[in-house]
């Protein structure tokens, strides 16, 4: 377990949190910018003093109540900016060998550079690189000085597109490949949909939700805004691909008791994890089992909750046992519909999932 | 030339390079507190480092020697601690000079450790680099051209300076005897065809460094593949 009980007087906000992240997978702080979501980090790192505790496990980073202030260079992390921070007088294996040698020598960088995909880049200065190869030098940069913690802080957010799915494979593969805990600082919530396992949403200096992604995102009772906009309201679902149906070009996956068909994307191979998200818009429900549609996807849910929004109404659907851990669905409807199907929780429904997208 | 010019020459030499191996030794340090002070004193610091910049030579030397001569505090302590004495001898001109080029190393310097960016050095931090690992391994080698341009700059002006020389070392051949006191001396005597040579030579020592430095600082951190 990661503790982090911080607390920080801005000028245009007070940070005051309490995080327990877990020790694995990687945790996510989500919110606007100007909550607070990287002086938590810098606080983490120990780049900023905030009042308050630090602990990693058993190794404690900061105590406020027993004097002890781990300073930055004696703490066992890995640090990566939004613009990297590449030393420009080191060529690129400079850059990773200066981490290296200061946390003993004894980290495999081969591995590290095999894993950001490196090799041809070795000789190179960072000022000849583009922005896409300087951020997976500072990723690797950070992994070579042997980090027990891996803090990220808008990795991706100085990259366009392009760059940015060049980038996120690998991301993925840190989080598939390495049992290093990671803190990742976001406010792209396709981001959050693709990496995070444990979800902290931050507002104004505070802790505004936190918990497993997919409990999170289908919550209704979040403050507007929270989240960002209102149409990327949306669940993740962590399921298995089942069957793969090569006529159709369709996929089927499956995940504590129900299945869905997604359309076929990568090289995704059958018996493997995947992860798929459904935006609320992309759902709608209704009182019977619809006959004859074109919709391939519909599940019979239960609704949970209704929390209206303006001339919209977002509903939870629990999908099958009414275990607290079930995934669940968001749909987001007229109120008019609401109201001509008389809508209240507790309801038996069906609903047709129109889009669904493999991460 | 005449012998007394080598001399002069060699002289002007001597006390330059030691002067700038002073200066870079004492600003370097007092140029990186200067770029990271963010205390409410920084002003009145910067402003004394850039006094001598403004100031007349002439009424630094005048101070100096005030303060260094056997009567001021300075030159009586040293004598009650016998280290004898400081107006016109060499070691006064090297004192004279350090604080008259102060402001010709120091800013330079500044000014190259400012442009550090902050992420730069955090960065390091987060790579287990200690402050003292720091300032070595990342702030020095990104401050080269500023190094470089400070070290030019400081050799070149105590080469050129004359009446701080005059104030504090006065004019003994082989002693305090510089380039620019000797060339003064040459148009005092109308020798002016040894002005000419000895001037000569400062105005393509000045032409070469500057060149030099130009050179050196193009493309700092070359793109080189």
């Amino acid at each position: 377990m990661i503790e982090a009980d911080l607390r920080l007087e801005r000028a245009a906000f007070t940070l005051d949190v309490a995080l327990r992240l877990p020790e694995r997978g990687v945790s996510t702080l989500f919110g606007p910018s100007g909550c607070g979501k990287t002086s938590v980090l810098r606080a983490l790192a120990g780049l900023d003093r905030a009042a308050g505790r630090v602990a990693l496990g058993n190794e404690v980073w900061q105590d406020d109540a027993a004097r002890l202030f781990v300073p930055t260079h004696r703490r066992a992390l890995g640090y990566v900016i939004q613009d990297a921070a590449l030393f420009p007088h080191l060529s690129v294996h400079g850059n990773l060998a200066y981490g290296q040698r200061r946390s003993g020598g004894h980290a495999a960088v081969d591995a590290v550079v095999d894993l950001l995909g490196l090799g041809g880049l070795m000789d190179r200065r960072p000022a000849t690189l583009s922005g896409g190869e300087r951020q997976r030098v500072a990723i690797a940069r950070a992994l070579a000085s042997q980090p027990r913690w891996l803090l990220m802080d808008e990795p991706l957010a100085a990259l366009d597109a392009a760059r940015k799915s060049e980038i996120l494979p690998y991301l993925e593969r840190l989080h598939r490949e390495l049992a290093l805990p990671i803190v990742y600082v976001t406010h792209a919530l396709d981001e959050v949909a693709r990496l995070t396992d444990h979800l902290v949403l931050m507002d104004s200096g505070r802790v505004a939700a936190a918990g497993a992604v997919s409990e999170v995102l289908s919550r209704t009772d979040l403050p507007p805004g929270v989240l960002g906009r209102a149409d990327d309201a949306g669940v993740v679902i962590d399921a298995q691909v089942a069957e793969h149906d090569a006529a159709y070009g369709l996929l089927r996956i499956v995940f504590g008791g129900a299945a869905l068909w997604v359309g076929e994307g990568g090289n995704v191979s059958v018996g493997q994890r995947v992860r798929a998200r459904v935006l609320a818009r992309d759902v709608s429900v209704a009182r019977q089992r619809p006959q004859r549609s074109s919709v391939i996807n519909v599940l019979p849910v239960m609704l949970e909750q209704l929390q209206h929004d303006g001339h919209t109404v977002l509903l939870r659907l629990g999908l099958g046992s009414s275990l607290e851990s079930q995934p669940r669905l968001l749909a987001r409807i007229t109120r008019k519909s609401c109201d001509a199907l008389g809508l209240q929780a507790g309801d038996a429904l069906f609903a047709q999932i129109k889009g669904v997208a493999l991460m | 030339m005449t012998a007394d010019d080598w001399v002069a020459i060699r002289l002007t030499a001597e006390l330059a390079a030691l002067s700038t191996l002073l200066l870079l030794l004492l600003g370097t340090p007092l140029a990186w507190r200067l770029a990271r002070s963010r205390s409410a004193l920084r002003p009145l610091w910067l402003a004394l480092v850039a006094m001598p910049i403004v100031l007349p030579p002439t009424v630094l030397g005048f101070y100096l020697l005030v303060l260094l001569g056997p009567q001021g505090p300075v030159g009586q302590m040293m004598q009650a601690l016998g280290l004898g004495r400081l107006p016109f001898t060499f070691g006064g001109l090297v004192v004279a000079s350090v604080l008259y080029s102060l402001p010709f190393v120091v800013q330079p310097l500044q000014q190259a450790f400012e442009a550090i960016p902050e992420a730069m050095m955090e960065a390091a931090a987060t790579l287990r680099a200690g402050a003292l690992d720091r300032f070595f391994s990342i702030a020095l080698p990104l401050a080269r051209p500023g190094l470089l341009t400070a070290s030019v700059l400081g050799f070149a002006h105590t080469v050129g300076e004359f009446g701080v020389v005059l104030m504090m070392g006065g004019n003994i051949p082989g002693r305090t005897r510089v380039l620019s006191v000797a060339i003064y001396d040459h148009v005092e005597s109308a020798e002016f065809a040894d002005a000419h040579r000895l001037s000569a030579v400062l105005v393509l020592f000045a032409l070469a460094v500057l060149v030099a430095m130009y050179v050196l600082n193009r493309e700092p951190h070359g793109a080189r593949r």
